[in-house]
């Protein structure tokens, strides 16, 4: 069987790849496929830690942060399908002004 | 030993039908589309045209591979793998058979299925879902705007029905108590009262009706095949592939007609169980019920006109889903009155 | 022996494949490989006896999700945005920058790392059976213990699903 603590470091390793995406990339697109990364890596370190502890909770909140996590996609695609049709952009750069 | 060898021959038998429903498929489709136009179909190539499909692949095997300047080279050839993949690989936890010693040469029985999983039902729906992907990807990497246009509804098309198709798996999972696919067909052996099979479908006939219509959907066949719509979009997705890859696509909807076909015999139909055969010949059965569903298939598409896009986006929406949700809703209600 | 090879693969494809959907300059692969990544870590899942998380990872990220970005990759059509049209005098274009995000990465990881790894019992195994995975459990547990976030959760689908279509389809005249 595969220790615990395997499953903790590849979900480390997971989430610093996924917050470099954010901080490195200038595209909203990549940057929400980022904030997807990072929300899977707490996902197995929930999983990991409910079936070490023998219970079905970890796998529950994992339930309800895809739930947010498809919320969060919906809104935040809408968000940016929005603003693209006002700038002709997705870099979050190009969206400065709070008014237009 | 013996059982991994037997394993594994189930799983080639598995692979060898799907292929040949394929090639089956091509010509019962030809066939069935004559006589109800009141043609002969073809007659050429063998006894009724039986070895038309043979010729159709050396056709399309001799066929130049075309691919358009400006498309997406690795996208382009992924596009049919990943359709083919899915349509194969959703058929693995679906038993199409019962428990089985093959008289008597192994030490203990194997089920006829690939794998037995225990959330089984969930499994076919995630892998079938799968197969959206190469539909959008060959859409979009042709850069065509017919393909790209057909990849655009498949996909609102899939995501919209695989709803309604969701929630009538969802009933039948409430009676049965389970997701393993081989404990709703044991749940379905008997009948009542000695003559009624004790099957879904009289329990769930709205769900089956549901979940027929939004396998057709999910399957992009007519009346729902927008995604081709070869009147409006020439071809629709697959409008820039030629040979074998256009061949592959052309397999995965039919193996995909071949995997709906069976959930609903598995979810709906018993399974395997049937009158006059012992269980060893259960698997006769399945294939019945599947062929004729997959007739079904057939009829329907030489007798319905397609839809509109958006009468099939208010029918899916306004009507299916709801009707699916109320339906779900009484199930549970009436399992909550039979188990207290 | 073949448990740990398996975990490897899966956890090394995962990784890397995450690593590439970060370092792609075309949005279209980044989904793709994303995908990809998603269906690892469902392989993952599965070795942790998790089965219903493991499928439903992939009907909800893989079969929905996904699906829904690359709707939004296709509509948009601008592949390749931010290879070279922003600004040039931005502090982030400086060429040493993307070096020090990925130190800081790196640095992450070895917090994240050192974190985790002070929990304790690291070395027992974990997925011996038991009822955990089953999802009669997941499903009793959900609904007497969570039954209020369970009913939150439908409300917030409910807002986001209603925020959605005024945010996409606020310009009527165009």
């Amino acid at each position: 069987m595969i220790p615990l603590g395997h499953y903790l470091i590849v979900s480390a390793i997971l989430f610093a790849v996924g917050s470099a995406g954010v901080f490195m990339r200038r595209n909203l697109i990549t940057i929400l496929l980022s904030i997807e990364v990072m929300l899977n890596a707490v996902n197995l370190t929930f999983v990991a830690f409910g079936r070490h502890a023998g219970v079905v909770d970890g796998q529950i909140i994992v339930a309800f942060v895809m739930t947010v996590a498809a919320a969060e996609a919906a809104v935040g695609l809408a968000i940016v399908v929005a603003l693209f049709r006002h700038r002709e952009s997705l870099n979050p750069d190009a969206f400065t002004s709070l008014k237009w | 030993m013996l059982v991994v060898i037997a394993q594994i021959v189930i799983i080639l038998i598995a692979f060898v039908m799907l292929l040949n429903t394929a090639a089956i498929m091509v010509w019962v489709e030809r066939k069935v589309c004559a006589l109800i136009q009141q043609r002969e179909g073809p007659t050429r190539v063998g006894p009724y045209g039986l070895f038309q499909p043979l010729a159709d692949v050396i056709k399309l095997i001799m066929k130049e591979e075309l691919r358009p300047k400006s498309a997406d080279a690795i996208l382009f050839t992924l596009a049919p793998i990943i359709s083919c993949v899915a349509a194969f690989a959703a058929f693995a936890p679906v038993p199409f058979g019962a428990e089985t010693t093959f008289f008597g040469l192994l030490d203990r029985p194997v089920g006829l299925q690939v794998a037995d999983i225990n959330v089984g039902m969930l499994a076919v729906f995630a892998i079938s879902s799968m197969g959206v992907y190469g539909i959008v990807l060959a859409g979009w990497s042709s850069n065509s705007k017919y393909s790209l246009l057909g990849a655009l509804r498949s996909s609102a098309q899939m995501i919209s029905y695989e709803l309604s198709y969701g929630t009538a798996l969802a009933g039948v999972v409430l009676i049965a108590g389970s997701l393993s696919l081989r404990e709703v067909v044991n749940g379905q052996e008997g009948a009542w009262l000695g003559v009624l099979p004790k099957w879904y479908l009289f329990l769930q006939p709205v769900g089956f009706l549901i979940f027929m219509i939004a396998g057709i959907a999910e399957t992009n066949r007519a009346p729902f095949d927008f995604p081709e719509a070869e009147q409006e979009l020439v071809a629709g997705y697959f409008t820039e592939y030629s040979s074998m890859r256009f061949a592959m696509f052309y397999m995965a909807e039919y193996i995909n007609m071949a995997t709906v076909s069976a959930m609903a015999t598995t979810l709906f139909l018993g399974g395997w169980h049937g009158p006059f055969l012992p269980p060893e010949y259960g698997w006769i059965w399945f294939l019945i019920k599947v062929g004729f569903l997959m007739f079904v298939y057939v009829w329907i598409r030489w007798t319905l006109p397609r839809y509109r896009y958006d009468q099939l986006m208010q029918f899916g929406w306004k009507w299916l889903l709801p009707a699916s949700v109320v339906n779900l809703l009484v199930t549970a209600a009436g399992v909550l009155y039979v188990h207290g | 022996m073949g448990e740990t090879l398996l975990f490897y693969a899966f956890s090394g494809a995962a990784i890397v494949a995450s690593a590439m959907v970060i370092f792609q300059r075309n949005p279209m692969y980044s989904v793709l490989l994303l995908v990809a990544s998603f269906g690892m870590i469902s392989g993952l899942y599965v070795q942790l006896d998790a089965p219903f998380i493991a499928v439903t990872q992939i009907v909800v990220y893989a079969g929905a999700l996904m699906v829904l970005f690359l709707y939004a990759v296709m509509l948009l059509n601008r592949p390749n945005e931010d290879a070279g049209d922003w600004d040039a005098a931005h502090p982030l274009k400086e060429p040493g920058m993307a070096r020090i995000g990925v130190g800081l990465g790196a640095l992450l990881v070895v917090q994240l790392v050192y974190a985790l790894l002070r929990t304790g019992r690291l070395d027992e195994a974990v997925g011996t059976g038991g009822d955990g995975g089953s999802v009669r459990a997941i499903g009793r547990t959900m609904f007497q213990d969570y039954a209020f976030a369970f009913e939150a959760t439908s409300v917030l689908i409910l807002v986001a699903l209603v925020g959605g279509v005024y945010l996409a389809n606020r310009e009527d005249g165009r």
